[in-house]
């Protein structure tokens, strides 16, 4: 604080309605400013909040969202009982929560063993290489993934022949879309992920180290003790944030690593809805695929955000 | 033989500590380094060495036919030049609503502050979805313009988040009470006080959000339909994954080595779309980071 009398600037907590009138006349320019984003997020993103009653109606689009007929939950019913409902919701959940599973120890192994490399031009390279993958598009990536595993072609299966084995069809068998969307995952994103997991290790006091020297500890035993307890609320945090997320899975890498001999394990909520919805024009049912997505993950997320507000005092909201 | 900076020895212990360190994170770098050294050397090597397995190292019988025959390729460069517009213009219209919007939201005598942020946190958490988001754009006539790849997209909220967080810690209070002493209004405040210090930030949202443009497909998926207006990602998605090569490789006697040509040409292009983020990466990188950094504090 100033050593200024309070302005109103600081002042803000004080005042009547009149006082907040006037705050507001003072900072009309502010407004001006927050104007296109207002109308950016009432437009985009809450006039789509308005459009999903479509899911409990039958759209028309010759009749409009308001003059289509009011079905009910008959959308949701229909997806329930849909033949694929338990497998979409069985492979939407194995992918991300082994993404989760395999993805998220990558970035932490990574920080704790790149915080201790003697050499810090070395960690350097290291990192500048290991960020690289995160800004390679999702095209490019899958592109990478379908050349190197080509059944004829792929240095994968170069490998595997020359090692005595036979060459497998990997982008058209079921049981290695899993491996395949997390392996490269790991290959894309653990780098950039350890940036956040470094910054926690930075910032633990080199007293602690030093005390831990003095007491005899050889490096491995500090990461053990100091390191890892250091940056273990920043652990517990990134897991119960990501593990929010395990409903929804990106559409996009999904659909890329798509093949008609594969889609009984990639087939997922994003990209049905995608299907049905765009594809086939069945506006009202996918809206209802959606929502259901929609509103699990808001649940799961809340609920994460709870436990993390009980057990690490920390947490988004 | 080594000292520490302390002048303690280097125990044993440590030692191989260091030494399975080093081949570790080499291994980490190895792995994600050589595939993309992979992709440049198999795009400038005789296709059929590829296939043979001989293009491990270095390329084998050097070529440049690959990169000749994307030069030839029309689509490539019309989709080249369309990213480059949405881009540029996606960027320009994010950064010009983000930054005056997050400065004002940074503002703790801004009334209603807090709904509006809470308005803005809820769409993190939820959103309306893939289908009444496209029947908006529809009915707002987007279909087909390169406004439907800019408008939907022209704020993300975790960026408006993270350069809010920036002005909270850099602008402090004492310089808009010395400014407001002096009679200057917030218009000339923000414009003459808070850009100047804001340079890095508005580096890190140019950069977040160009990245974005740079590689984004689904948009340009489901709200373009004429194949001029494709950008990059989407003409480099029909090139490798429906083969769509065309006349590219028509001339090559064989289906096999037409296949064999394609893939050179796939490893091109995979070159030509990826460098420039890859060569202006490495310095631009602190940016980078100062973005996660900053995202973290919230987060």
């Amino acid at each position: 604080m100033s050593a200024f009398p309070p302005s109103p600037a600081v002042r803000h907590r004080s005042g009547s309605f009149q006082r907040k009138l006037r705050r507001i006349a003072r900072n009309w320019e502010l407004y001006l400013f927050l104007i296109p984003t207002i109308a950016y997020f009432l437009i985009f993103r809450y006039y789509p909040m308005y459009g999903i009653q479509i899911a409990f109606r039958n759209f028309k689009s010759t009749k409009g969202i308001l003059g289509s007929q009011w079905v009910g939950l008959r959308n949701f019913e229909r997806f329930f009982s849909a033949t694929d409902f338990w497998q979409l919701l069985n492979n939407t959940l194995s992918v991300s929560i082994g993404t989760l599973l395999c993805s998220f120890p990558v970035p932490i192994l990574l920080a704790l063993f790149l915080n201790q490399l003697p050499s810090k031009r070395y960690k350097k390279i290291v990192q500048t290489v290991i960020y690289a993958p995160h800004f390679i598009s999702t095209v490019v990536l899958v592109g990478i993934i379908s050349l190197f595993f080509s059944p004829s072609s792929g240095i994968v299966n170069f490998i595997i022949q020359w090692l005595g084995g036979t060459p497998i069809h990997f982008m058209g068998q079921a049981s290695w879309f899993r491996p395949l969307y997390i392996g490269s995952d790991i290959w894309q994103n653990a780098g950039w992920g350890s940036i956040l997991y470094l910054a926690a290790l930075a910032s633990i006091s080199p007293e602690l180290h030093e005390a831990a020297v003095v007491d005899g500890a050889n490096k491995f035993q500090r990461i053990l003790h100091v390191d890892l307890p250091g940056i273990l609320p920043t652990i517990v945090v990134m897991f119960i944030l990501n593990s929010g997320k395990v409903m929804s899975v990106g559409f996009e890498k999904a659909y890329l690593m798509q093949t008609s001999l594969n889609l009984s394990a990639s087939e997922i909520i994003a990209t049905y809805v995608y299907k049905r919805g765009l594809l086939q024009a069945q506006f009202s049912f996918s809206t209802a695929v959606g929502l259901f997505e929609s509103l699990a993950n808001l649940i799961l997320i809340l609920t994460m955000n709870f436990i993390s507000k009980k057990v690490t005092d920390s947490s988004l909201f | 033989m080594k000292k520490k900076k302390t002048g303690i020895r280097v125990s044993p212990a440590d030692r191989i500590f260091d030494i399975l360190n080093y081949v570790f994170l080499t291994l980490c770098l190895l792995i994600v380094a050589y595939p993309l050294y992979f992709i440049v050397i198999a795009s400038v090597s005789d296709p059929t060495a590829v296939y043979a397995g001989k293009v491990i190292l270095w390329p084998a019988r050097f070529t440049l036919e690959g990169y000749q025959r994307i030069l030839d390729y029309e689509s490539f460069f019309t989709g080249y030049r369309n990213t480059v517009i949405y881009t540029v213009v996606g960027t320009a219209v994010n950064v010009l609503i983000t930054i005056p919007g997050a400065y004002a939201l940074s503002r703790k005598d801004l009334v209603g502050r807090n709904i509006f942020m809470m308005g803005v946190t809820f769409t993190m958490i939820f959103s309306g979805g893939l289908i009444p988001t496209y029947l908006l754009v529809i009915s707002l006539n987007l279909y087909n313009t390169m406004w439907a790849l800019i408008l939907p997209v022209a704020v993300s909220a975790w960026n408006l988040i993270v350069a809010r967080t920036f002005f909270q810690q850099t602008i402090p209070d004492e310089l808009l009470e010395a400014a407001t002493l002096d009679g200057a209004g917030n218009t000339q405040f923000f414009l003459r006080v808070v850009l100047p210090l804001s340079k890095s930030i508005i580096a890190v949202m140019v950069l977040f959000y160009a990245v974005n443009h740079w590689n984004s497909y689904f948009n340009a998926l489901i709200y373009l339909k004429s194949a001029e207006k494709y950008p990059l990602q989407l003409v480099l998605r029909n090139i490798l994954f429906e083969n769509s090569l065309g006349d590219m490789v028509e001339d090559a006697s064989t289906l096999a080595l037409q296949q064999r040509l394609g893939d050179l040409i796939k490893y091109g292009i995979i070159i030509a779309s990826s460098l420039p983020l890859l060569i202006l990466y490495p310095f631009l990188q602190r940016f980078f980071i100062q973005g996660v950094m900053i995202g973290a504090v919230k987060g």
